[in-house]
């Protein structure tokens, strides 16, 4: 009996920070008219790239909904440490479909992959081209039906650009981070950052055009919201 | 000879104007391997793969093999059959030079160095002016013209210090297109509405907040603004200069003289390319506009680089020099003998 309560003890032990640690949540807003979007009409012009296209796809820089929520900021906690994920992390996917990147922003932890995918008939190059020291410029082919791309970064850095230089319209932007809180909001402007233990954090929403915003929260046993707002300059 | 050399040139020509529209579209680092390309040897790799981007970039490459090769039999061509010896060794020159350049334009791709870039673009404007001076060399004009009366220093020095200004534009304006900033400013003739633009951090901010482009560029810089404004200024130097050169040769030596026709054409020229550089702004950057300020670029550059080395003979056409047969200014005066 002594035995199993010690056993039990100690996994109580074990598993009591991560019980303790909850969700930041939230949700980001634009107020204003955001800059009109462009239609990226050489992509009509390309025969690989247009048999599914009607008309021409429109830029993605302002992905804002009819209520103001705001799509693809990057929410993370700044200075935050916390466990690596590196390689063992499940990867973060970027697929080539249509001749755009898919999604176009996205967040990784530093050694995490990043695989990108060809679904597209036609031949791709993939030009990762980060700014931060340490993390190395790659220009890969690939080829339709071909094998996936990995990648990783060592070193933290915000909207590394991904290219395609067949295609000059195709970018995608990854943010890298060095701890493990941090998320991308979606279409509907709701961001959640999980199992964040408690204490005082300086929240950190950063948006390619937008520019970067910061928050002081403090996150209970419970977790807690916040709420960031874009204007229109 | 003349003709070949002038075919050359004329090829060199083609050719910078296909690197502006690699650089125009964007498309430079869309075969990622050199000399090879996907893997293939260049000569070989299959048309049906030349789609989007690949297309301009390996035509350019293409195109530059063809420039290596004719700069080859023009550089054996001179050394086998001209007695000038500066002119033998100025087609070694462009021999070395092609060689260079081409390697210059691999390792840009290989070694993803924008600042190559830069380079490389450069070096094709001193080799397209020395193209063209060998091709002016080996004209019957220059051969025969040993008598023309001399251009004043005043002109001269204008001449020169107008030509040496386009290069030094030229550099601002392959530093612009190497770093994706040609359209740091978007409008003209003012700059974000105002005659100097502001480029505090919190107006950059603003102004990469509505920079919503098709072929998305990095967020542009106050450098980047900056180097558009000089780019500008230097435009309107330039057009001064030009009209100046202009008016004092046509003052001189009347209007059918040839270096009086030279700057005038020369100034016309400026005229033209300050209208592409506008619309350049107004059409947002379209390929086809921004290679044509390229390539007439470049021919401001030829122009005024062949006239100061008419100039310079004239300045230096007496009988004395024509006997120093040297390699310098005095020895352009020298006439050829075919072996």
């Amino acid at each position: 009996m002594k035995i199993f309560s010690f056993f039990l003890l100690g996994a109580m032990l074990a598993v009591g920070p991560a019980a303790t640690a909850a969700d930041l949540t939230g949700t980001v807003v634009f107020k204003g008219v955001p800059p009109s979007e462009k239609e990226i009409t050489p992509i009509l012009d390309d025969p690989n790239c247009s048999p599914g296209y009607t008309k021409a796809p429109l830029t993605r820089f302002y992905v804002v909904g009819a209520k103001g929520e705001l799509a693809d900021v990057v929410v993370s906690l700044k200075g935050a440490a916390g466990p690596a994920a590196g390689a063992g992390a499940p990867p973060v996917v970027i697929d080539q479909k249509g001749c755009l990147y898919l999604p176009t922003i996205v967040a990784v932890q530093t050694g995490q992959k990043i695989v990108v995918k060809n679904s597209d008939a036609c031949v791709h190059n993939v030009h990762s081209k980060p700014t931060a020291a340490g993390n190395p410029e790659s220009n890969d082919v690939q080829m339709p039906g071909g094998a996936d791309l990995t990648y990783t970064f060592a070193n933290p850095e915000p909207f590394l650009k991904f290219q395609c230089d067949v295609h000059p319209w195709m970018f995608a932007w990854v943010t890298v981070f060095d701890s493990p809180y941090f998320c991308v909001s979606g279409t509907d402007g709701s961001f959640v950052i999980k199992n964040v233990p408690p204490g005082k954090y300086t929240m950190q929403a950063s948006h390619r055009k937008l520019g970067v915003q910061t928050q002081e929260i403090e996150v209970g046993a419970t977790g807690a919201s916040a709420q960031f707002t874009f204007e229109s300059k | 000879m003349f003709r070949f050399a002038g075919i050359t040139a004329f090829t060199t020509f083609l050719l910078v104007g296909l690197g502006g529209l690699v650089t125009s579209y964007g498309v430079g680092m869309s075969v990622p391997d050199w000399p090879n390309t996907y893997g293939y040897n260049m000569f070989t790799f299959p048309i049906s793969q030349w789609v989007g981007g690949i297309f301009y970039e390996h035509t350019h490459r293409l195109l530059a093999s063809a420039v290596g090769l004719l700069t080859t039999v023009l550089a054996v061509w001179i050394w086998m059959s001209d007695s000038r010896r500066w002119l033998r060794w100025l087609g070694v020159a462009a021999f070395l030079g092609v060689i260079a350049q081409g390697i210059l334009g691999g390792l840009r791709v290989t070694l993803h160095m924008d600042s190559l870039g830069i380079f490389h673009a450069t070096v094709a404007q001193v080799f397209f002016v020395l193209l063209c001076a060998i091709t002016l060399f080996t004209s019957r004009f220059w051969i025969r013209g040993g008598t023309l009366p001399s251009v004043s220093s005043g002109l001269k020095t204008l001449l020169l210090c107008t030509t040496l200004i386009i290069f030094a534009q030229l550099i601002i304006a392959a530093t612009m297109r190497h770093q994706h900033a040609g359209l740091a400013i978007p409008d003209f003739p003012l700059a974000y509405g105002k005659v100097w633009p502001d480029t505090s951090p919190d107006a950059v901010a603003l102004y990469n907040s509505r920079r919503v482009s098709v072929t998305e560029e990095a967020p542009v810089t106050a450098f980047q603004i900056q180097l558009q404004m000089v780019h500008r200024a230097m435009a309107l130097v330039i057009v001064f200069l030009t009209a100046a050169c202009a008016v004092l040769s046509r003052r001189q030596r009347g209007g059918g003289d040839v270096l009086s026709r030279f700057t005038l054409f020369w100034l016309v020229l400026m005229g033209v390319q300050v209208g592409l550089g506008a619309a350049t702004i107004w059409t947002n950057k379209a390929a086809d506009v921004a290679t044509g300020h390229v390539l007439v670029g470049a021919l401001s550059l030829v122009t005024g680089a062949v006239a100061c080395l008419i100039a310079f003979r004239r300045f230096t056409s007496d009988s004395a020099v024509q006997a120093s047969g040297g390699f310098g200014v005095g020895a352009f005066s020298g006439v050829p003998s075919m072996k």
